[in-house]
C-alpha cells in the first residue's frame, strides 16, 4: 500500500523540490547576516585575549586555548551548571506535571470543564508580565517585611521574619516558582493544542469501552502528544540553560547567597561587563557544547523511547484487549483521515 | 458513580480557581501598587488601594522626558512586525523543509535545531558591533529583521505541520493548478492559524518585553520602546525615584499585551480545537 | 450556544474596558507629545550640543539655569538608563568613535557619577577643563576641593566639574537619643558619637533599650570607604584591601552578631520602613540630598502625595536631627565632563562656567531643588540668611553641611571603586548573614572583581 503512493510522490516532486531551497532561503540569509556572523566572531574571539580596562582595549592577542584553561580551571563553572539545573528542575517538573494535568482536563471531552476558556486564558497571563516586573513583585512579596512574612507571623508559623533571599534554597525555590508561574500556562496551551488535535473518536471509543480517564490519558493522550512534549521539553531545557532574567533581577545580579543561585548565563554576563570577549567567548562555547550534548541525549531518549513503547504495546496487545481496541480504532480513524504523519 | 464524578469535579474546580488566583495575583499587585505613592510602597506592600492613582498617572503621562505614548507606538511597531515576520517566515521555512525533498534536507533541519540551542546573550556584543558597522544604530531594523530567522518557532511549526498537515492537500492544490507560493499563502496559512496565533503571541510578548538589545541599539527619545522607558524611570535618582510611577508605567505597558492576548486568545484557545487537516 | 455567547460577551467587555483605558491614556498623552517634538534636535551645522546622561536630573538643572539664560542654544539630550550598565556601555561605544560621528552627533558633554568618574577622567576621551576649555583657577576657586580631586587625572589635569557637593552626616532620631543618651542636643550627641569606639558604646546602650543603632549592613560603608589610606589598586595592578575596609567588615559583623543593626539593605523597603514611624533605628548615614528628600519622604506617616502635611505630628517630622558623626565622608554627586572631539568647545566652556561655578546660579539651584551646591561663598551666604529646617527640628542644615564639606578628602579614589565597593558589599553580606566565613567572603570578593577587571590580581598577604 505504501510503495505505490511513494512512487507517485517521487514522480510529482521532481518538479517541485527546488522550491524547498527558495522557501528556506530567507531564513538562512537573515540568519547568516544577523546571527551567524556575530556568533562566529564570538567563537573566533574565544582564542584571543581581548577585553577592556575602563576605556582602554587590551588585546586582541592570540592566546590559543588559554581562555578554555581558565574556564575549566575554575571549579565554579560546575557549581553554576548545578545551580542552573537545580533551578530548572524545581520549575520544570511541577510545570510539566501541572500542565499535563490541566491540559488533559481542559481537552477531555468526558469532563467538559465549565469556564474552560476563561481558565485557559487566565493561566497564560503571567507570561505577559516582563521578567523584571515579575521579579520586583516577588521581591516585594517575600521581603523580610513583606506580606508573606507578615502572614506567617500572624498565624504563628514563625516568630522572626524568614529571610528568603538570604537562604540558598529559598532563593532557588523562588526562582523555580517564578519560572513555573510564568511558563505553566504556556506549556498547558501547547500541550492542549496537541491534545485537541487528537481525534475525539478515540476518546469516544475508549469511553464506550469503559476506560477510566487515567487509562485514556496513559494509553491514548500521552503517546499521541509526544512530538509536542518533545518540543516542550527541549524548549524548556534550552530556556533553562539560558536562564538569566529572573535570577538576575531577583538577586540583583549577585546570584543569591554565596552565588548559590548564579546561573551559567549570569556568569557569562559578568564577563560581558568588562567586554571580555575572549573569556566570554570561551564560556559561550562551553555553554553551547553543553546545550548540544543535553539536547542530543534528550532526542535520543525520546525517540528510542517511542520505538520501545511501540514494541511493548505489541507484546501486551494480546493481554490487553482494551488497549488493542483503542489502537485499532486509532489506526482506522487515522487511515480515514489520510494516513498518520 | 455520580458522587465520585462530582467529587472529582469539585476538586478540579478548586485546583483551577487556586491557579487562577495565583495567576491574577501579580496583576492585582501591580495595579494596587500603581495606586500608591512612593513613600507608601516603601513602607511595605499593602493589599488595599492607595490614593495616588491619578497622581501617578499624571506624572507618568505628563513627563516630557518620558514619551510614554511614543514608546507605546514604538513598542507596538517593533512587536507587531517581529511577530508577523517570525510566524510567516518560520512557517515558510518549516513548510519548505517538511514538504520538499531537497538535498541536505535533514542536515538543514538539524542545523536549525543546533542553532536553537545558542543562548542569545552569547552573540549580543558582536551583534551590536556589526550593527554599528552597518550604520543601523538607533533604528528598528536590527530589532525586526532578525525575526525572519527564529529557530525555535521553525521547530514548533515543523512539529505542528508533522502532526496536522497531510501532503495530499498540497498535491490537491497542485492539481488545481496553484503555484507553490499560492498554495502556501492561501491554503497552508489558513490551516496553520492556531499555530500562528500561539507563536504570534509568544514572539509579540517576547519582543514587547525585550530590554537588553533595544537598550543598546536605540538612543533618541523618539525611538525608545517601553522597557527602556521603564528602566529609565528605575534609573532615576533620589529626587525622582518613585516606585508608584514605575508600577504605573509597568501597568500601562502590560495593558496592550493583555489586549492583544485576549483578542488572539480566541484563536489560540478555541481555534486549536481540531487540527487543520479536517478543514 | 448560550454559554458560548456569554463567554464572548465577558471577553469583549474586558477587551473594551482595556481599550478604553488605552484610548484615555492616548488622549491624556497628547499634550506632552506636542512639546516633545520641539525639543528634538534639528540640524544646525554642528551647533547642537549633545549631552549624554542616565536620567533627567541634569537636564532639569540645565533648564532651570543655562537653558533659561540661553534659550537659543540647542541641546540634544541622549538619555540611557543605568540598568544593565547600559549607560556606560553607550559611552564606551560612542566616545572612541567621535571622529567618525557626524558633526551633529558628536558628544559634547557627558555626565558622570562619583563611583566611576575616574574610569573616564583618566583617559584621552575627556578634555582638560583648564588647558582645553579655558576655565581658570579663579573660576573654580569656590568649588570644594574634593569635587575637584575626584575629577583630576593622574597627571593633574581637571577633567570634570560639578554644581553640587554631597558631604555626609549622621542623622539621628531626637526621641531615641533622649531615651538613650538623655539629650537630643546635636552638640551633645556629636560628643557621644565622635569616634567609632564611642559609637559602639552608644550602640550597646541603644540595644539595651530595644533600639537598633543602624538599619543595615552597608549603612556605614561610605564612612569607612571614603577614609582609606590608599586606593583599591596599587601600581602593580594588585587589589589591596585597606585597613579601613577591614575595620568596616569587623565592625559590621560585630554589630550584626550583637543585634545592633536590623540586617536590611540600602534602598530596600525594610530600610525605608526603618526610617518611618514604625522604625526603631537610632540613626542613618546620609548626605545632603538624602536628608531633605529620601529621609523626609520615608519619615512621614501620610505622604505628601496623599494629602499629608509637612508639619510636626505627621510621622517623624521634626524628630530627626543632624550631627557630624564619627567620620567625614561624602555620598553621591554628578559631574560634567567635556568629550574630546566636541565641535562646540566654546559653548561647552560657557555652560560649565555658568552651571558649575557661578555663585548666583548655584543659589538658584539651591533655591529650586533644595540642593547643597558646590560653591563655598554662595552656600555661606545662603546659610547666613538664617534658613532652618523644620523637618530637623529647626536646625540650619546648610550650615552643618558647610562645616563638613571642607574635610572631605577624595585623594584615594580609583577607577575601580564602583566595581570594588559593589562586589565587597555583596560578598560580605553572606558573611554577615553567617553563610560563609570571612576568608570565603574574601575569596568570593576577589573572584567577583577579577571577573569585572581581568587585568587585576590579588595582592598577597
Amino acid at each position: 500500500m505504501q510503495s505505490p503512493e511513494k512512487a507517485a510522490t517521487v514522480k510529482n516532486k521532481i518538479n517541485f523540490d527546488k522550491w524547498g531551497y527558495i522557501f528556506i532561503a530567507p531564513f538562512f540569509l537573515v540568519y547568516a547576516i544577523f546571527s551567524l556572523w556575530p556568533l562566529l566572531s564570538t567563537f573566533y574571539n574565544s582564542f584571543f585575549e581581548n577585553y577592556m580596562v575602563g576605556l582602554a582595549q587590551v588585546g586582541p592577542k592570540f592566546v590559543g586555548v588559554e581562555n578554555y584553561q581558565t574556564v575549566f580551571g575554575n571549579p565554579d563553572m560546575l557549581k553554576y551548571l548545578g545551580n542552573t539545573l537545580i533551578m530548572w528542575v524545581i520549575g520544570f517538573v511541577p510545570q510539566l506535571a501541572v500542565s499535563l494535568l490541566l491540559a488533559f482536563w481542559f481537552s477531555s471531552p468526558l469532563l467538559r470543564i465549565r469556564g474552560n476558556r476563561f481558565f485557559k486564558t487566565v493561566m497564560y497571563m503571567p507570561n505577559l508580565i516582563m521578567a523584571a516586573a515579575f521579579s520586583m513583585l516577588f521581591f516585594t512579596l517575600f521581603a523580610d517585611n513583606g506580606p508573606i512574612n507578615d502572614i506567617m507571623m500572624d498565624i504563628s508559623i514563625i516568630k522572626e521574619p524568614f529571610r528568603f533571599l538570604s537562604s540558598a534554597w529559598a532563593t532557588r525555590g523562588l526562582v523555580g516558582a517564578m519560572n513555573f508561574l510564568m511558563w505553566f500556562g504556556n506549556t498547558t496551551i501547547l500541550l492542549m493544542a496537541a491534545m485537541m488535535g487528537i481525534d475525539p473518536g478515540l476518546y469516544e471509543a475508549a469511553s464506550i469501552d469503559g476506560a477510566t480517564s487515567g487509562q485514556v490519558f496513559r494509553q491514548i493522550t500521552l503517546p499521541l502528544i509526544r512530538p509536542i512534549m518533545l518540543y516542550v521539553f527541549i524548549t524548556s531545557m534550552i530556556g533553562g540553560i539560558q536562564m538569566f532574567d529572573i535570577p538576575q533581577i531577583l538577586t540583583n545580579g549577585k546570584g543569591g547567597p554565596a552565588r548559590t543561585a548564579m546561573t551559567l548565563v549570569m556568569f557569562l554576563n559578568r564577563h560581558l561587563y568588562s567586554k571580555n570577549y575572549g573569556l566570554a567567548g570561551a564560556v559561550s562555547v562551553v555553554l553551547f557544547a553543553l546545550a548540544l550534548i543535553l539536547s542530543i541525549i534528550v532526542f535520543k531518549f525520546m525517540y528510542s523511547d517511542r520505538d520501545g513503547k511501540k514494541a511493548k504495546a505489541k507484546e501486551k496487545a494480546a493481554a490487553k484487549a482494551k488497549a488493542e481496541a483503542a489502537a485499532l480504532e486509532q489506526a482506522e480513524v487515522l487511515a480515514q483521515e489520510g494516513g498518520p504523519r | 458513580m455520580t458522587a465520585k464524578i462530582d467529587g472529582k469535579r469539585i476538586l478540579i474546580y478548586v485546583v483551577l480557581i487556586l491557579f487562577t488566583v495565583l495567576c491574577l495575583a501579580p496583576f492585582f499587585m501591580l495595579i494596587i501598587n500603581a495606586t500608591h505613592s512612593h513613600p507608601d510602597i516603601q513602607k511595605g506592600f499593602s493589599a488595599l488601594p492607595g490614593k495616588a492613582l491619578w497622581n501617578n498617572l499624571n506624572h507618568v503621562l505628563h513627563n516630557d522626558n518620558l514619551p510614554v505614548i511614543t514608546g507605546l507606538v514604538n513598542s507596538m511597531i517593533v512587536s507587531v512586525c517581529t511577530a508577523a515576520l517570525s510566524v510567516y517566515f518560520s512557517a515558510l521555512t518549516a513548510y519548505g523543509i517538511h514538504v520538499y525533498n531537497f538535498k541536505y534536507k535533514t542536515q538543514v533541519f538539524s542545523f536549525i535545531l543546533l542553532i536553537m540551542l545558542v543562548p542569545s546573550q552569547i552573540s549580543a556584543l558582536g551583534f551590536i558591533r556589526e550593527m554599528m558597522a552597518f550604520g543601523l544604530m538607533d533604528s528598528f531594523i536590527p530589532l525586526i529583521i532578525p525575526a525572519v530567522a527564529t529557530p525555535a518557532t521553525v521547530f514548533f511549526m515543523k512539529q505542528y505541520l508533522e502532526s496536522t498537515l497531510s501532503l495530499e492537500i498540497v498535491e490537491a492544490s497542485r492539481i488545481d493548478g496553484a503555484g507553490e507560493f499560492r498554495t502556501y499563502n492561501s491554503i497552508i496559512i489558513p490551516l496553520m492559524k492556531p499555530a500562528f496565533a500561539v507563536q504570534g503571541i509568544f514572539s509579540f510578548v517576547y519582543s514587547w518585553n525585550n530590554y537588553f538589545l533595544p537598550s543598546l541599539l536605540l538612543e533618541s527619545k523618539s525611538m525608545k520602546t517601553l522597557p527602556i522607558l521603564i528602566a529609565q524611570l528605575r534609573s532615576a535618582d533620589f529626587l525622582k525615584f518613585d516606585m508608584g510611577q514605575i508600577y504605573m508605567l509597568i501597568t500601562l505597558a502590560i495593558l496592550p499585551t493583555v489586549i492583544v492576548y485576549i483578542l488572539l486568545s480566541k484563536n489560540i484557545v478555541g481555534g486549536i480545537a481540531l487540527g487543520g487537516v479536517k478543514g | 450556544m448560550l454559554k458560548g455567547s456569554k463567554k464572548a460577551t465577558f471577553k469583549r467587555c474586558i477587551a473594551m474596558a482595556l481599550s478604553l483605558m488605552l484610548v484615555v491614556s492616548v488622549l491624556a498623552g497628547c499634550g506632552s507629545k506636542k512639546e516633545e517634538s520641539s525639543g528634538e534636535s534639528t540640524s544646525n551645522g554642528g551647533k547642537v550640543i549633545n549631552i549624554y546622561s542616565w536620567n533627567e536630573t541634569v537636564k532639569e538643572t540645565y533648564e532651570a539655569t543655562y537653558g533659561k539664560t540661553h534659550p537659543d542654544v540647542k541641546v540634544n539630550w541622549v538619555i540611557t538608563p543605568t540598568e544593565g550598565n547600559a549607560y556606560q556601555n553607550k559611552l564606551d561605544q560612542d566616545l572612541p568613535n567621535q571622529d567618525k560621528a557626524k558633526a551633529d552627533d558628536k558628544i559634547d558633554i557627558f555626565c558622570l557619577e562619583a563611583d566611576y568618574i575616574l574610569k573616564y577622567v583618566d583617559t584621552e576621551y575627556t578634555l582638560d577643563l583648564q588647558k582645553d576649555l579655558g576655565l581658570t583657577d579663579e573660576d573654580l576657586s569656590e568649588q570644594y576641593e574634593y569635587t575637584k580631586e575626584v575629577a583630576t587625572d593622574s597627571k593633574g589635569a581637571l577633567k570634570g566639574t560639578s554644581y553640587e557637593a554631597n558631604p555626609g552626616v549622621f542623622v539621628y532620631r531626637r526621641s531615641i537619643a533622649k531615651d538613650v543618651l538623655g539629650t537630643d542636643d546635636p552638640d551633645e550627641v556629636q560628643k557621644a558619637l565622635e569616634d567609632w569606639t564611642k559609637f559602639g558604646d552608644v550602640a550597646e546602650q541603644a540595644s539595651a533599650k530595644g533600639y537598633k543603632m543602624l538599619s543595615g549592613y552597608d549603612d556605614s560603608f561610605r564612612t569607612f570607604g571614603n577614609n582609606v589610606k590608599a586606593p583599591w589598586v596599587n601600581e602593580n595592578d594588585e587589589i589591596v584591601v585597606d585597613d579601613a575596609i577591614d575595620e568596616w567588615i569587623d565592625q559590621t559583623k560585630d554589630f550584626t552578631d550583637k543585634g545592633y543593626n536590623n540586617k536590611t539593605q540600602l534602598w530596600s523597603t525594610e530600610w525605608s520602613a526603618d526610617q518611618g514611624p514604625a522604625g526603631k533605628v537610632f540613626g542613618f548615614f546620609y548626605s545632603t540630598w538624602g536628608v531633605q528628600f529620601t529621609l523626609l519622604g520615608n519619615a512621614l506617616e501620610t505622604p505628601v502625595e496623599e494629602g499629608g502635611k509637612l508639619e510636626v505630628g505627621n510621622g517623624l517630622f521634626g524628630d530627626y536631627a543632624i550631627c557630624y558623626g564619627p567620620a567625614d565622608y561624602y555620598w553621591g554627586g554628578t559631574w560634567l565632563a567635556a568629550a574630546k572631539g566636541t565641535d562646540n568647545a566654546e559653548e561647552v566652556a560657557d555652560i560649565f562656567r555658568e552651571m558649575t561655578t557661578d555663585g548666583e546660579t548655584m543659589k538658584t539651584i539651591t533655591q529650586t531643588f533644595d540642593k547643597f551646591t558646590n560653591n563655598k561663598k554662595a552656600m555661606e551666604e545662603y546659610a547666613d540668611s538664617g534658613i532652618t529646617s523644620a523637618f530637623l527640628g529647626g536646625q540650619n542644615h546648610i550650615k552643618m553641611f558647610l562645616d563638613v564639606a571642607p574635610n572631605v578628602s577624595m585623594e584615594n579614589v580609583s577607577p575601580y571603586d564602583q566595581g570594588m565597593n559593589e562586589a565587597l558589599q555583596q560578598a560580605f553580606k553572606d558573611y554577615y548573614d553567617g553563610k560563609v566565613s570571612k576568608d570565603e567572603a574574601y575569596d568570593n570578593f576577589f573572584d567577583a572583581v577579577i571577573e569585572k577587571y581581568p587585568n587585576l590580581s590579588r595582592a598577597d598577604g
